[in-house]
């Protein structure tokens, strides 16, 4: 991580507030993302990783501080919102598929309107995705033909298409049945052995401690504790974090 | 002709049941279902033939000679409402959208369209149809103004577009809010305008979901295309008003009035199509989920 240190992180986010009415749900978080690094925010449901990866992508207005992006703050007034995005790709629990469209529309779709790509270059870059991914088959079909996996999967596709410098996954599994979880964190497992820059909110423990180079424990509005997945998940400091942690084993998913 | 139309119905009803509740195990149930039918509209046509005073509602509204004179002209009037019809519906289509496009716009800045959008769609949508068409078509050529049409049928077109867009800019709105905020959300996240992402993902979502409703107001419009009538259009209805006048006999309305059924039941049978298929649809998705 300090191998360039003149280089800015892929992801800065500092001292970030947002609250929905009298609701404050971050409550100043401090993120640093390095190029390459994965980083799981684990937490319980409602600590707020949705809103901070929603906050990132700025789906959702932030009320305080600041994001950047390899440098460049994102959360400036007058940013170009549709160019941020562009580089940020975000993969969401419910898949958010386009029910109307194939596969491959879907996947085309932001290439030929957001990037002006033709649409046979757009195809292609679509088509090529979908075959390392295993769904070249499905190409043709509606969203609703297709298996949880199978779909989060085309979302993951669709995100990759615009070849984002840093990818968001917002609890990407858990809308899946368990037999189908597996083969979404492959395809996450693989993005990671080639260096994309992730921040992915997870309660899948076991794959946190196999992908990611960190994991952010989110409470109450803060990252309360962080560190590599090794010494986080087995020897947590904090008391907050043991309980959470307690809970996630006794629950039985790890 | 009555009977004819009796029959086919029934044959709808027996057939819709056969093919959803009627599995093939209950195959006598239609045979049942169809004696039945037999013998409650044969003795409920036995009834009204046979009461007290039938022979002379037979002369005034089932008179086969007048039937036979009035009805080519009749047919040739309905022209005219189809026209109007078309013309219409088309412009009602685009003009509509935009309202709804525009009562959708988010934000501070779009609140003056959003308000336009609201106060015409309360105004057209508040006041009888009738009235805009006197206001349009007599109102506006009696200002003489140069330049401006007086045709009867052009204003007519006009007042139907303002009345009827009320309505369908509302239908189009009801269809652009069911679609789930997520799906706005994925478009913007990929980078696409907020324009684009309701130009290829909201609308036309939107639309496959409203296209019931749309055709049940097709069926409102095709109907109220006679209220251009009053203005001097000698269209289906007007045409029906002289040949009842001239035959001093009320089957000419009957005429007009099948020539109307002719067009609007089977555009409600296709309604109930779509929306049993969207229906099955809805159950399909949620299985697969």
């Amino acid at each position: 991580m300090s191998s360039a240190p003149e280089r800015p992180p892929a992801l800065l986010v500092e001292r970030l507030h947002k609250s929905f009415g009298r609701l404050e749900v971050l409550r100043g978080i401090d993120l640093a993302v390095a190029e390459h690094e994965v980083v799981c925010i684990i937490g319980a449901s409602g600590s707020g990783k949705s809103t901070l990866l929603r906050c990132i992508n700025l789906l959702e207005p932030v009320d305080a501080g600041r994001i950047s992006i390899q440098g460049v703050e994102i959360t400036a007034r007058g940013v170009d919102v549709d160019g941020v995005r562009r580089r940020i790709g975000i993969v969401f629990q419910a898949f958010n598929l386009f029910p109307h469209m194939t596969v491959l529309r879907n996947v085309a779709l932001a290439p030929r309107k957001v990037l002006g790509l033709a649409r046979a270059e757009a195809e292609e870059r679509a088509v090529g995705l979908l075959e390392r991914f295993g769904l070249a088959e499905k190409r043709d079909e509606y969203p609703d033909r297709l298996s949880g996996g199978q779909q989060q999967r085309a979302a993951i596709v669709r995100a990759l298409a615009m070849r984002p410098d840093l990818l968001l996954l917002d609890e990407i599994t858990s809308a899946l049945d368990p037999e189908l979880v597996g083969e979404v964190l492959d395809v996450i497992r693989e993005l990671a052995s080639e260096g994309m820059t992730m921040v992915v909110a997870t309660h899948e423990m076991g794959f946190a401690r196999d992908v990611a180079e960190r994991v952010c424990f989110l409470d109450e509005g803060v990252i309360l504790e962080q560190g590599p997945p090794g010494e986080m998940l087995a020897r947590p400091r904090e008391p907050r974090t043991q309980r959470f942690l307690q809970r996630i084993v006794s629950a039985g998913r790890w | 002709m009555s009977g004819g139309a009796d029959s086919t119905h029934a044959q709808l009803l027996v057939s819709r049941r056969g093919s959803r509740l009627l599995g093939s195990r209950e195959r006598g149930s239609v045979v049942v279902a169809s004696a039945s039918t037999v013998l409650v509209f044969g003795l409920l046509g036995y009834l009204v033939v046979t009461a007290p005073g039938w022979s002379r509602v037979e002369q005034a509204f089932f008179n086969a000679d007048v039937f036979a004179a009035s009805f080519p002209d009749i047919v040739r009037a309905l022209l005219v409402n189809v026209r109007l019809f078309v013309f219409a519906e088309v412009l009602i289509l685009v003009l509509a959208l935009a309202l709804a496009v525009m009562r959708s716009l988010p934000g501070p800045v779009f609140f003056p369209f959003r308000l336009m959008a609201v106060g015409y769609i309360d105004f057209f949508r508040g006041v009888p149809g009738i009235l805009v068409i006197f206001m349009l078509a007599l109102g506006v050529p009696g200002l003489r103004l140069p330049g401006v049409s007086s045709d009867a049928f052009l204003w007519g077109v006009i007042a139907l577009v303002l009345v009827w867009s009320a309505y369908v800019a509302e239908v189009y709105r009801a269809g652009i809010e069911a679609v789930h905020p997520s799906q706005e959300a994925a478009a913007r996240s990929l980078g696409l305008s907020r324009l684009q992402a309701l130009r290829y993902v909201v609308l036309p979502q939107a639309v496959r979901r409203v296209v019931p409703p749309l055709l049940n107001d097709f069926i409102g419009l095709q109907k109220d295309t006679s209220l251009v009538s009053f203005v001097g259009v000698i269209e289906v209805f007007r045409r029906t008003q002289i040949e009842a006048g001239g035959a001093f006999n009320f089957t000419p309305y009957l005429a007009c009035a099948l020539l109307f059924l002719v067009i609007t039941i089977p555009l409600a049978r296709l309604v109930d199509f779509l929306a049993a298929r969207d229906r099955k649809r809805q159950l399909a998705g949620m299985r697969s989920r």
